[in-house]
């Protein structure tokens, strides 16, 4: 399967990053989608690195922590969304 | 004398978790000097060294970050240091980058972005035992030479390769190469992802994956993490500290009480009576003495809070109450200050630094008061002591600690509540993006967890040794002068400045069962709120009253249950503190923002201390 969004996915699912793809984040007070793009960069979420889902949050399965390649971040659905993935 | 000279300015940058404070302590001891920067109130570590070659350098701690592009006021001062535009502050003669040598990918980027600087530099992979124990076999040469900086390995916490690393200095500043040219900008997601695929590739090239990588951090995140049993331990854990606050403090405070009090009778025994042994033993030793007092809570406090922060669980617990945070419309980020908070508002407002909107920032500085901070303990144990029996219930809580437990919980639901009502009705928008590293879990290092409490400790005291200390002499004045007119019925305070300004205020303060020696307490207590403690202690020994049997047995017998209860209110919500104000005004820039502070906490004061008092009257206490 592949063109998911990060935040659509469960616990133990696991697969590639695809392509860093914000929209919106752009209203009042909001960072912008170039902003988040440069952040989520940051932090390592860049194209080709893997990734598997470890913890889910309470409350509405939110936020997400999660492997990502040799490194463990944590982040909220609404911003895994602008993640797009390939899982396997 | 020769002129000195100056020493090699040193800056140490590294990603968030990399050890780098644990390595600016290896290198400097306690050769430090803690600050503020100019203008701003991001904390500026330096220390000193002086390296093999005989070279005195000044190590500069800088605030971790993952890139320059600066997206928080802590994360512009590293970005404005390092590349020499921080007024006030000399551009470094050396960038050294620390690096968690088990988690290299992002630093990489950061040490390409860094390159661009020009400065020379030097990379330090530190944490290295734990690389070498997880079998990640990293080809130092190789890496050096790609990255076109010298590379050297660490263990600070062990004090291991702290000579390379000095030694390295050493032959950096004996190269003399002139500084080149900045070619830093701004990067674009496009250059990011460039300098992505280029750590990537030296990645691959020099350094091996762990033959046994960390199970320890996983097993743990799957207990700690665990929806449900990850905020039970979350629960629990903050529950322990405060019953530690509580209980293991108690016999260290006892000491320290008696030896004040034995301080203030050997005052009194060599001093004459009269004004000066009325304003060293009253005054002074008294006053001083019952700030000091508390100290032994402030360091149990910051223990668990620095503990937990080395260990790495204040991440996690980031990640359990970002939701919460969420439905009150905070981000994840604002627990970490709301936490410190609990130490003191202070270092909260400071530390909401790192959230990097705006108005979430603005939020969680306007909520961070109402959290309990330490201040506070001085006056709820006081009244505890005096009004809630020492009791057990349930089998194993004690009756004060769960009271205690009540005022911290009154404390955070309101900070939650008041940051709802600004975030969901005030100000409606979209919250920060929560993004944050779960680092591996670290065994603390007991040298540098005492040092943070000590820092702390220290702290405090120069505060009690200043400005608490001549608030007390202010309230000692005002509350001796004028003396008592001849033939005097009342005690002499009722008499003073401070007994006029009582009884002035007092008609305000008596729907909510103040009385004025109260009222008197909260002027100076304006200072900081444990003064209050120490205003009531002279406002009551001054006073005439029986000062053998302690401040809480004298308040026990003058106060009636409701008004202590309504205190304790007043408490929960009161801004008690210019200096909080003070340091919202410099972190906010405007007065508006105290003075909107100052008027929602009185008034939320107020009203909860009258329901409190008028409740408590009508259930008969």
């Amino acid at each position: 399967m592949s063109g998911a969004r990060l935040s659509d996915l469960s616990k133990g699912d696991r697969g590639l990053i695809k392509a860093i793809a914000p929209e919106g984040h752009d209203g009042p007070g909001e960072i912008g989608h170039d902003e988040l793009e440069r952040r989520l960069l940051e932090m390592g979420f860049v194209e080709g690195a893997q990734f598997q889902i470890l913890h889910e949050g309470l409350v509405g399965r939110d936020p997400i922590a999660l492997k990502l390649d040799d490194m463990r971040v944590a982040l909220r659905r609404r911003e895994a969304r602008a993640v797009l993935v390939e899982r396997v | 004398m020769s002129e000195a000279v100056l020493p090699t300015r040193v800056a140490l940058v590294g990603n968030p978790n990399s050890g780098k404070t644990a390595l600016f302590n290896a290198l400097t001891g306690s050769r430090q000097k803690v600050a503020n920067y100019a203008g701003v109130t991001v904390e500026r570590k330096e220390g000193m060294v002086t390296t093999p070659g005989g070279l005195r350098v000044s190590v500069l701690d800088l605030p971790g970050t993952y890139s320059l592009r600066a997206r928080s006021p802590d994360e512009v001062v590293t970005r404005d240091v390092v590349l020499g535009r921080f007024a006030g502050e000399a551009p470094p003669d050396i960038v050294v980058c620390v690096a968690d040598a088990t988690n290299l990918r992002l630093v990489l980027r950061l040490v390409l972005e860094l390159k661009a600087v020009g400065q020379p530099m030097l990379l330090v992979l530190n944490m290295y035992d734990i690389a070498q124990r997880q079998g990640i076999r990293i080809d130092i040469e190789g890496l050096s030479r790609e990255l076109g900086v010298p590379v050297v390995t660490t263990v600070a916490v062990r004090k291991r390769g702290l000579e390379d690393l000095l030694a390295q200095v050493d032959a950096l500043v004996a190269m003399d190469r002139p500084r080149a040219a900045s070619l830093w900008h701004e990067p674009s997601a496009a250059e990011i992802r460039q300098s992505h695929r280029d750590a990537e590739r030296m990645l691959r090239a020099h350094v091996k994956p762990p033959l046994r990588p960390d199970t320890f951090t996983g097993k743990m995140d799957a207990v700690l993490l665990h929806p449900v049993g990850g905020t039970v331990i979350l629960m629990l854990i903050l529950f322990l500290m405060f019953q530690a606050v509580f209980s293991w403090a108690t016999p260290m405070m006892d000491a320290i009480d008696a030896s004040f009090v034995w301080l203030g009778q050997a005052v009194a025994a060599y001093v004459p009576d009269g004004l000066l042994r009325s304003f060293l033993a009253d005054g002074l030793i008294a006053g001083v003495g019952s700030v000091v007092v508390f100290l032994p809570q402030i360091l149990i406090l910051f223990f668990f809070i620095i503990l937990l922060e080395d260990f790495g669980y204040m991440a996690r617990a980031a990640f359990l109450m970002d939701r919460l945070m969420g439905v009150a419309g905070l981000h994840g980020r604002a627990f970490i200050p709301l936490l410190s908070s609990f130490a003191c508002a202070i270092p909260g407002i400071m530390a909401a630094r790192v959230i990097d909107n705006k108005r979430d920032r603005l939020t969680t500085i306007m909520v961070a008061p109402l959290t309990t901070c330490s201040a506070r303990i001085p006056v709820y144990t006081l009244i505890i002591a005096a009004f809630i029996p020492d009791r057990v219930v349930w089998g194993f809580a004690s009756m004060q600690g769960l009271v205690m437990f009540g005022l911290y919980a009154a404390g955070i639901s309101s900070a939650l509540i008041v940051a709802f009502v600004i975030r969901k009705l005030i100000w409606r928008s979209a919250t920060e993006p929560f993004l944050i590293e779960l680092p591996a879990y670290k065994v603390p290092d007991p040298k540098n967890v005492a040092r943070g409490v000590l820092q702390r400790g220290e702290a405090f005291l120069k505060r009690a040794g200043t400005t608490i200390a001549s608030m007390m002499v202010l309230i000692w004045f005002l509350s001796s002068f004028p003396g008592a007119p001849m033939g005097a019925t009342q005690p002499a305070i009722d008499y003073s400045f401070a007994g006029m300004l009582g009884h002035a205020l007092q008609p305000l303060m008596a729907p909510i069962g103040f009385t004025w020696q109260m009222v008197v307490a909260l002027i100076p207590g304006m200072a900081a709120r444990e003064v209050a403690v120490a205003a009531l202690g002279t406002v009551y020994a001054v006073g005439g009253q029986d000062d053998t049997g302690g401040l809480a047995a004298t308040l026990s017998q003058q106060w009636p249950l409701a008004t202590a209860l309504s205190f304790l209110a007043w408490y929960v919500f009161a801004p008690q503190c210019m200096s909080t104000l003070a340091v919202v005004r410099r972190e906010t820039g405007r007065w508006l923002w105290p003075v909107i502070m100052f008027v929602y906490m009185v008034a939320l004061a107020y009203g909860a201390a009258f329901l409190v008092y008028r409740i408590a009257l009508a259930m008969g206490a």
